[in-house]
């Protein structure tokens, strides 16, 4: 008998709680529909309550994020000109004095409780999400994946020859949370049904160790894209392209995109960084963009030769190559991929050579 | 039931019988929120919200239901429930209507549910056979005395913010040597007004 009182009695008290606190969280909490207004033309209705990078993202407005959400990778960065609230402790490590002065917000922080109006690049509206399909994921060095994913029959993907996607590497054993890395595009914009990726292996990086490991031929890519301002720029200065390792990716990309549009009146260098022979890739491919590109010139240095290789190239870091094969920076532009340590060094020497900086194009690696 | 009138222990509890200075409860959060007077400010206006009703409830659910059925045993769990049920409103109200409190205070917010000043109140009114105003003036008391506690904390600690400190003394380790200093301050006020 004293039982049944006992858990009646504590089970009635959470019951009448329990009730209050539905009902508080029915009215408190429901922030009822909300409409969120973007660049002042495009209308979405959404349900308040939630944060504004996933109202965007239901609503099939891919704003950046690697994170997925957490407010520890700083991309998704939209500017919020009514409805956003205070800037949050959370977002005071990502945003600057000067992009809070403007209203630039993380929009995974700013959680949606009214009507929203936000401004976002116009190129943003092109970004879909893409189950690809795996046809060829195989090392071309040690450490490198060539990694070729195909769109189901009639879509596709829209593109500039530079830009980059976002790979989601979902849960596996050792990975308990999705989240979302870039990859530059290997493949050329013109080829809109498949793309090539170049993936590095990072010990303990998630989604090299997912693309590595754990990707299976059978399963399914999510891809959202594409991203960023580093793309081939239509003018007729001399074109100097730096990379090194996967880095090579966007600029293949550009060099595929002028081969298939006879783009062979620009002079173009690419200086190609690798450690040894073992780490130089698609050897093939550039003798062939060679010759079907007579201004194209493909030059590759190892910093770091086996003392028995039989390597007659060039030997020294790409701060080497270029100073040896670059004399001034008159009427040039340049395109750099990796690391950043790699990007500001070149960075400084082309200055250095008298190349303006709004002439130097990169794509740092994070 | 003792005979005090309620303002002696609204005030007690206050100055004399701080949660903090003088027992020492709900230390953690007041350790780790006391950097800003706006948060600190901020905090202590919940953790006072929460003292005040969870000891109106708490007094109601004891003498009205538990005491009847004569399951005063059953104490604890009960006034944890409605304490984390309270905290759970609170945090609702805070979000949709103070969101940079709300990022503020973080994981201190829902914290609060086992803050010890809290469930502490509902267990001295019962110790000490409080009436309901008697309760009702300690919850109040104590929920001031514990924002005061803490606000005063976040001014000296704003204060020596730029001062230079020994290495090992920054943070916490200040604080508590000052949380010390401020009770001997505290314990001053202790011929005032007495509740125990």
């Amino acid at each position: 008998m004293e039982i049944v009182l006992t858990v009646g009695i504590i089970s009635g008290i959470s019951g009448i709680l329990a009730f209050l606190l539905t009902i508080a969280n029915n009215t408190i909490n429901d922030y009822g529909d909300v409409k969120i207004t973007i660049n002042e033309s495009k209308e979405y209705d959404a349900r308040g309550g939630s944060s504004l990078l996933g109202l965007l993202i239901e609503n099939e407005v891919y704003i950046p994020s690697a994170c997925g959400g957490k407010g520890s990778c700083g991309f998704c960065k939209v500017k919020v000109t009514e409805g956003g609230g205070p800037l949050l402790p959370t977002e005071t490590g990502y945003v600057t004095e000067e992009e809070a002065k403007d209203n630039i917000r993380l929009s995974c922080q700013v959680k949606v409780k009214n009507d929203i109006d936000i401004e976002i690049d116009e190129a943003i509206f092109n970004v879909k999400q893409y189950e690809y399909s795996v046809v060829k994921n195989e090392s071309i060095t040690p450490s490198i994946k060539h990694l070729i994913l195909r769109l189901p029959e009639g879509k596709e993907i829209d593109f500039k020859a530079g830009q980059y996607i976002q790979l989601l590497a979902p849960k596996y054993k050792g990975n308990r949370e999705e989240v979302y890395r870039a990859y530059s595009l290997a493949s050329s914009p013109n080829q809109k049904n498949e793309i090539e990726l170049l993936i590095g292996f990072v010990p303990e990086g998630i989604c090299t160790t997912y693309v590595h490991y754990h990707l299976d031929d059978k399963d399914k890519v999510t891809v959202v894209g594409p991203y960023g301002d580093f793309y081939y720029q239509d003018n007729d200065r001399e074109m100097i392209m730096v990379a090194i390792g996967t880095g090579m990716a966007p600029i293949l990309s550009i060099l595929r995109y002028m081969r298939e549009n006879r783009i062979t009146d620009r002079k173009v260098t690419f200086f190609f960084g690798a450690k040894d022979e073992e780490e130089l890739f698609f050897d093939e491919e550039f003798q062939e963009l060679e010759k079907e590109l007579p201004k194209f010139r493909y030059i590759p240095s190892i910093s770091r030769p086996k003392p028995d290789a039989k390597w007659n190239g060039e030997v020294g870091r790409v701060t080497d190559t270029i100073t040896k094969y670059i004399e001034n920076g008159e009427n040039k532009e340049a395109y750099l991929c990796g690391s950043p340590r790699m990007i500001d060094s070149v960075v400084d020497l082309l200055k250095e050579k008298g190349l303006e900086e709004e002439f130097i194009l990169y794509d740092k690696f994070s | 039931m003792i005979e005090i009138n309620p303002l002696v222990i609204f005030f007690a509890a206050i100055f004399t019988n701080n949660m903090i200075l003088a027992n020492f409860l709900g230390m953690c959060s007041f350790i780790a929120v006391s950097k800003e007077i706006k948060t600190a400010f901020g905090l202590g206006q919940a953790v006072t919200f929460v003292l005040t009703f969870t000891s109106i409830l708490n007094y109601f659910i004891y003498y009205k239901i538990l005491v009847p059925f004569n399951l005063e045993y059953l104490r604890f769990i009960v006034f944890i429930i409605s304490i984390a049920a309270f905290v759970q409103l609170v945090e609702m109200i805070i979000d949709r209507y103070f969101p940079a409190l709300y990022y503020a205070l973080g994981i201190f917010l829902p914290l609060i549910t086992v803050n010890c000043a809290v469930l502490g109140v509902s267990l001295f009114m019962l110790i000490r056979e409080y009436s309901f105003i008697q309760s009702l003036a300690f919850g109040i008391g104590s929920g001031i005395g514990w924002t005061l506690a803490i606000v005063a904390m976040a001014g000296i600690r704003q204060k020596i913010k730029n001062n230079k400190l020994p290495n090992g003394l920054e943070g916490p380790g200040i604080t508590l040597i000052i949380t010390g200093i401020m009770a001997l301050a505290f314990i001053g006020f202790s011929g005032i007004v007495k509740i125990q």
